[in-house]
């Protein structure tokens, strides 16, 4: 009998973690490694985004000191290296472009990024920032293949150089596809230390859109073992208590 | 101490009389029978599922917002600056859907044992208008973060009311108090989410718990133990195979949501969005109309549901059927006490007819559901080759599957009225217990 409820209760998780990993939407990307477990990766992300990102860029349900205290830095670190807008150490991260002339720029407002993880996932994003390549029939001159004809340049150019993209030959009555991006021009960065680079922008902006992810690992191990042991205990006294059941 | 604890119990016992004997009556007195299995720990199961969501409910509507401009910043409030704000919208986000889970396991048992069967058919009522009263409260609790899944599966499901002929398009606007989901619509959703639904939910199980409670619970053999010997350890004239509730089910439920909460605080701590499932990525893109979602669906406990609406198609120049189809399928469900004329309750000794379409059944219940959560697009290429036409598939499948659905309904009727069923004889006794 208790075998045959272990039975279950293994396949009911199986068939769980089978939903759970088999529900992926559109086109399956690399996994990026990037997470929110390595502080110092997440500092080094902080530090992409706000000399990068944040000209356009908002992450308006975020703050300056709630960062700070997360990813151990103190508030003269954070106000010296990562605040640029003037913004109060309490206040929340907002981009300095006016909307209305970022919609001139760009045809379309940069989007606030406070989300962006939840809602693409983290391993878009970093696929995201390894696809731009030089696209001179855009109005910026940058196109990119994770998301084709994005009104975005790409600003960390001189870190991974410049990408061309190589086409497939057309099919007749149809655009031509890339077949794979070659770097034309070598930035600053090897490939490999820009592959880190964009992991660590992901993994910062995966942080940003779930800054409880930190609490809830932390405390979830000890949530988790004592329940395991009031389980434990329960079931224990169950069987003392049954013990006069014929 | 005791003798202070006592003279408290005399003191409210003489003030109110009646409060004793309802406490034996449902617990101390209540006589379960001794051979319940894994499938009778959902109903307590779903009973803390409803607490945990009133709890948690009551702390998020402390700084929750619901207004179309402030909802979505302000659950965003309670993830990031409220204190263990997160926490609390996480127990009530994997509760909701926690909660279908262990109803269906609930329903599903009254299904193999014959719970719904005389005299229990009120017990079986009741526990119906929970089902229904729990789907209109998660379907408005879904709308209230205003995410763009949010906003579109609203646009919908309300949509669904606005096929019925000559009145749908007003009804659709007099739900919505819009032309579109909008800041009305969100404030009634959030007054019927916090307040009018819940008050039934609770009066419902109040109802569903004494209802039970006076004819007694069924078990997995089937067995009448009212009518079986009578005497037990504790009374001479209760059920030979009864125990009481309290202490043996208490202790032995208790052990049961420990093993519960285990799983929903890994999936609280570790894995709140359920890969999508529970905390859907398009809904943390705040409402938009102008932007659609790739793909509109509902939360996965509606799917199966939703498949059947998307699987009837439009006749007469209306698509009222696949709505009403949809409601049939739940509306089916409150017959079933009439529709199952079998004398044998359990699954354990009833014909293999009603096996077969009972497992046919709980298929066409999980291919139903593939359909409405899109899954079977993602499958049926990878095992029939990329150039297959998925609609077609999909349409093929889903019906024949909604065909499923309805027809065990059919063949139980007149697989036990017409007198096909061949039952195996039923013990006089309890058979097994642990």
């Amino acid at each position: 009998m208790i075998k045959r409820y272990f039975l279950s209760i293994g396949l009911a998780f199986g068939l769980l973690a089978g939903a759970v990993t088999a529900h992926a939407e559109g086109p399956e990307l690399p996994s990026s490694g990037a997470g929110v477990g390595d502080q110092a990766s997440l500092q080094r992300g902080a530090k992409l985004f706000f000399n990068y990102c944040v000209g356009c860029h908002s992450l308006k349900y975020m703050r300056y000191s709630r960062i700070a205290s997360d990813l151990g830095l103190s508030e003269q670190e954070v106000m010296d290296n990562l605040n640029f807008t003037g913004a109060k150490f309490g206040e929340q991260v907002v981009s300095h472009m006016p909307a209305g002339s970022a919609e001139q720029f760009f045809g379309k407002a940069p989007p606030d990024l406070s989300l962006e993880a939840r809602a693409r996932s983290t391993d878009w994003i970093y696929a995201y920032l390894n696809s731009f390549y030089l696209d001179p029939s855009r109005p910026v001159g940058w196109n990119n293949t994770v998301f084709p004809n994005a009104s975005m340049p790409f600003p960390l150019w001189e870190l991974q150089g410049v990408q061309t993209a190589v086409m497939k030959p057309a099919k007749p009555g149809q655009d031509p596809e890339v077949e794979k991006l070659e770097l034309a021009h070598a930035g600053k960065l090897s490939p490999e230390q820009y592959q880190q680079a964009a992991r660590d922008l992901a993994g910062f902006l995966e942080y940003v859109s779930e800054p409880a992810a930190l609490q809830r690992q932390h405390y979830g191990i000890w949530v988790l073992l004592f329940l395991a042991a009031f389980t434990f205990l329960a079931y224990l006294l169950k069987k003392e208590y049954w013990k006069d059941v014929h | 101490m005791a003798g202070v604890f006592m003279r408290i119990g005399d003191w409210v016992s003489e003030r109110a009389p009646g409060l004793g004997p309802m406490y034996r009556k449902h617990m101390t007195e209540y006589y379960a029978p001794k051979n319940f299995n894994l499938w009778y720990y959902f109903g307590s199961l779903a009973l803390l599922v409803l607490v945990n969501q009133i709890v948690t409910g009551i702390f998020l509507t402390m700084n929750y917002n619901d207004s179309a401009a402030g909802a979505f910043a302000s659950v965003e409030y309670i993830m990031r600056d409220v204190q263990w704000g997160w926490l609390i919208r996480y127990m009530h986000s994997t509760g909701a859907s926690l909660f279908f889970v262990v109803v269906f396991l609930h329903m599903f048992r009254g299904l193999l044992y014959g719970s719904y069967q005389k005299p229990r058919e009120l017990v079986w009522l009741l526990g119906m208008l929970i089902f229904l009263v729990l789907m209109a409260e998660a379907f408005m609790g879904y709308v209230l973060p205003w995410g763009n899944m949010s906003f579109w599966g609203a646009k919908v499901i309300i949509s669904l009311f606005g096929t019925i002929p000559v009145i749908g398009g007003s009804l659709d606007e007099w739900i919505m108090g819009d032309y579109l989901p909008a800041d009305a619509t969100l404030n009634r959703f959030f007054a019927l989410h916090v307040i009018a639904l819940p008050i039934v939910l609770l009066l419902l199980v109040v109802l569903h718990l004494a209802a039970l409670h006076e004819v007694g619970s069924n078990n997995p053999d089937g067995v009448d133990i009212k009518h079986g010997p009578k005497g037990n350890r504790w009374d001479a004239l209760k059920p030979a195979d009864g125990i009481p509730f309290h202490p043996y089910y208490t202790v032995k439920d208790l052990a049961g949501v420990g093993f519960f909460l285990l799983i929903a605080a890994f999936i609280i701590f570790f894995a709140p969005t359920f890969g999508g499932w529970f905390l859907e990525h398009d809904n943390f893109i705040p409402a938009n109309n102008l932007v659609t979602p790739a793909q509109i669906k509902p939360v996965w406990y509606f799917t199966p549901f939703y498949a059947i609406v998307r699987m009837i198609p439009s006749m007469f120049g209306t698509a009222v059927w696949g709505v009403l189809a949809m409601f049939g399928a739940i509306a089916v469900l409150f017959l079933l006490p009439w529709l199952d004329g079998g004398k044998v309750r359990s699954f354990r000794y009833r014909g293999t007819g009603f096996k077969v379409a009972l497992i046919l059944f709980v298929l066409s219940f999980f291919g139903l559901a593939m359909i409405g959560t899109d899954l079977t697009d993602e499958i049926f290429p990878k095992v029939f080759g990329e150039h297959i036409d998925i609609t077609l598939w999909d349409n093929v499948f889903g019906r024949v599957m909604t065909a499923i659905y309805f027809g065990y309904f059919v063949f139980l009727w007149a697989y036990t009225h017409l007198g096909w069923e061949k039952t195996k004889p039923v013990p006089e006794r309890v058979t097994t217990h642990d």
